[in-house]
């Protein structure tokens, strides 16, 4: 189906769609559409964070944006994160959908007071009597020597924390569809989005729709062994699943698309159908995401396990800025390659 | 300390005598409210932290009497009278600092955690600081949505340090929103004095730096506190952009909990004391006995039906029921309707 297919060439794609009689678009056009859409059919929705109305517009995703709904829906914030994250789940509060962006993960740990002490219990600390719908849109950075400070990927921490949701679209049809279903979900959603796929091309139909939280996605299907991959790790899952099936393996690639809710069922299914799991994380390996599914798969689905459980994370260390180190930093498609066969000896 | 509180000229411009009233019977409400709690706090079920409010009463009284029901606060730690005097019904606070499904935030938030939309409270946070920048965010969605609403942030002397106070201030100032930045200054954090935390303890002219008026106040002289809160809500709704006050008052409680902290040598006895007779429901009474506004028997009439309405909320909050267990797994996650 053409919203589910992952195409890992990043561009070039669209007279193959259009081809199909598909619309082509970016991820960064999928986003800046939804956002788009949100803004004109509903009053309440507005964008704010540092630089959205700016030359870059986040690379490229708010671009203009300013021009249609003025800056008092497109705007700019003071350098100040965690207070500008308590003004925006205040406005969430009376009734307005903030989207909150972040042009690096890295920013978040500013506000982890107001996300994780505010707008992730406000729900249940008042009864349920006061909800936040807030989205707060953040982008993985990586390459080019960005180093420590600016590639973070940070979804673990958030997975831990009651009351946040997390979506981590991987394709532009996910990108749009999640985005627009976040902004109405009414509650506080971690929007976390991988800058190395902003480029990617996919399948977005033009008119508004949305993609549901809680249902993962076979990317492609398998017999020999589940590898759940997270963001752009969905790529490199399918590069990996090509080179393997040239030496006949053939393994399942699933996407949560969410963390929280995530789909256990999906996961814990093709467990039991190919008996093997790989996580592939764009993340350090230690307490990260790739833990907490590994051990809902033990919990609900040991006996199916014909081998041990493999993660392929980032080592534990922060991102380093030289080339070299770099390399070796980041996992790719034959680390993928690399853990099946592991697991298949 | 100043010698002009309660100047009787000053207030017959500002306060009708129905005002005057009604601001006496909500510093009764808070005051006989806590007390009730330090009467049944030994017998150990009412098992919350409670943050008592006892010597700072006239700051919710005086500021509350301005706003109209769905106008915001965001109160703190310390939250039962900014809720009282906001129009929260004393029986639903006392349910849920008793754990009572009935409770104002079902028995899940307890005293640091009051929700009464009804009455603009949107809910409490006890993080020091974090609820500033909330009663700014409902300013900036008032002001997008030009609904009429203005907002009020009460924090401590404590919370003036924390970076969300300052991120808050410029915000506001910079987007001229409505929103009304009041500071209880009682001079202690926790028994942390404020000699060891400022550099020096005028808040209020924190607010130059921000391009906003700044104030300080009596805290304990309700009238000040009043027109001082006036002026600012009328700028607040006539789009003229925030104001910091600062309310200069005491605590007489310990920190947390009914007990006295001088005792165990916390703060200094004899500051206590001076502040003891500076009451401010004592002398405002005092005031409204001295030029007529209401006599002893008038006011120990009005206090007798306060304590049965409290006696009668607190009885009957104890009584109400418990959550279910099933409950504990709720309201993690707004539902879509
Ligand atoms: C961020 C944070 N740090 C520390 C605490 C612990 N704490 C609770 S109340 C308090 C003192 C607050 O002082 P102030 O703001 O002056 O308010 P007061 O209690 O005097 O009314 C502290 C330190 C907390 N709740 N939140
Ligand atoms: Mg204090």
């Amino acid at each position: 189906m053409p919203w589910t297919k992952v195409y890992t060439e990043k561009t070039d794609l669209k007279d193959t769609l259009a081809g199909e009689g598909l619309r082509a678009l970016s991820y960064r056009d999928a986003l800046k559409e939804a956002q788009t859409q949100l803004l004109r059919s509903d009053e309440s929705v507005f964008l704010l964070g540092e630089g959205v109305d700016d030359t870059g517009g986040i690379f490229g995703s708010t671009l203009g944006l300013w021009k249609e709904f003025g800056k008092d829906r497109v705007m700019d914030l003071p350098i100040a994160e965690n207070g500008m994250t308590g003004v925006a789940i205040g406005a969430a509060m009376a009734g307005m959908k903030p989207i909150f962006v972040h042009m690096r993960m890295d920013f978040l740990p500013m506000c982890m007071d107001q996300l994780i002490n505010h707008a992730a219990k406000w729900n249940y600390m008042t009864g349920g009597k006061v909800n936040v719908p807030l989205v707060v849109r953040s982008i993985i950075g990586r390459g080019w020597g960005s180093a420590a400070q600016h590639s973070q990927a940070l979804h673990g921490l958030f997975m831990h924390i009651p009351g946040l949701k997390i979506a981590m679209p991987s394709t532009p049809y996910d990108a749009k569809g999640l985005l627009m279903e976040a902004v109405n979900d009414g509650n506080p959603v971690m929007f976390i989005e991988h800058r190395w796929v902003y480029d990617y091309i996919g399948y977005v139909p033009e008119e508004p729709y949305t993609v549901p939280f809680g249902k993962g996605i076979i990317r492609r299907p398998g017999k020999d062994v589940t590898v759940v991959a997270l963001s752009v790790m969905v790529y490199e899952a399918i590069k990996a699943a090509k080179t393997l099936e040239a030496e006949g393996i053939d393994i399942e690639v699933i996407d949560p698309r969410t963390l929280n809710p995530f789909d256990d069922a999906l996961v814990i299914e093709s467990v039991k159908k190919t008996g093997r799991l790989v996580i592939a994380d764009v993340a350090c390996k230690t307490g990260g995401v790739g833990a907490e599914i590994a051990c809902r798969v033990a919990e609900s689905a040991h006996e199916y396990l014909k081998a041990p459980v493999r993660r392929v994370n980032f080592p534990d260390t922060p991102t380093p800025c030289s080339p070299v180190l770099e390399e070796a930093y980041y996992p790719d498609a034959g680390s993928i390659v690399k853990a099946v066969k592991e697991l298949i000896r | 300390m100043k010698t002009n509180i309660l100047d009787l000229e000053g207030v017959a411009k500002q306060a009708s005598p129905e005002v005057l009233l009604s601001l006496m019977r909500t510093m009764v409400l808070v005051r006989r409210f806590e007390e009730k709690i330090i009467e049944v706090y030994p017998m150990q079920d009412m098992k919350t932290p409670v943050h008592l409010y006892i010597g700072e009463e006239a700051i919710a009284s005086g500021v509350c009497a301005h706003l109209k029901k769905d106008d915001y606060i965001f109160t703190t730690h310390r939250s039962h009278g900014h809720c009282l005097a906001k129009g929260t019904g004393p029986e639903m606070l006392y349910a849920e600092f008793y754990g009572r499904s009935t409770g104002c935030s079902k028995g899940k938030g307890g005293s640091m955690h009051p929700a009464d939309p009804e009455n603009g409270i949107l809910g409490t946070t006890a993080i020091v600081g974090g609820g500033i920048p909330l009663a700014v965010g409902t300013a900036l969605a008032s002001k997008m949505k030009k609904d009429g609403k203005i907002s009020v942030t009460f924090f401590g002397d404590g919370a003036s340090e924390e970076g969300t106070f300052h991120e808050s201030l410029n915000f506001a100032s910079m987007k001229q929103l409505p929103v009304v930045f009041i500071c209880e200054n009682n001079s202690y954090a926790t028994t942390s004095p404020i000699s060891q935390r400022q550099p020096h303890d005028n808040i209020a002219i924190r607010a130059e730096g921000y391009g906003i008026p700044g104030i300080a106040v009596d805290g304990n002289d309700v009238l000040e506190v009043y027109k001082a809160a006036g002026e600012a809500v009328q700028r607040a709704r006539d789009g003229q952009g925030p104001t910091l006050i600062e309310c200069k008052t005491y605590r007489w409680k310990g920190h947390v909990g009914p007990d006295c902290d001088h005792e165990k040598g916390c703060r200094p006895i004899e500051d206590l004391n001076k502040w003891m007779e500076r009451c401010p429901v004592e002398m405002f009474k005092n005031f409204l006995i001295k030029n007529r506004f209401i006599s002893e028997t008038e006011y120990a009439n009005m206090l007798g039906e306060i304590d049965r309405e409290l006696d009668r909320s607190i009885k009957a909050a104890r009584q109400c029921a418990l959550p279910d267990k099933e409950e504990l797994l709720k309201d993690v996650f707004h539902e879509k309707k």
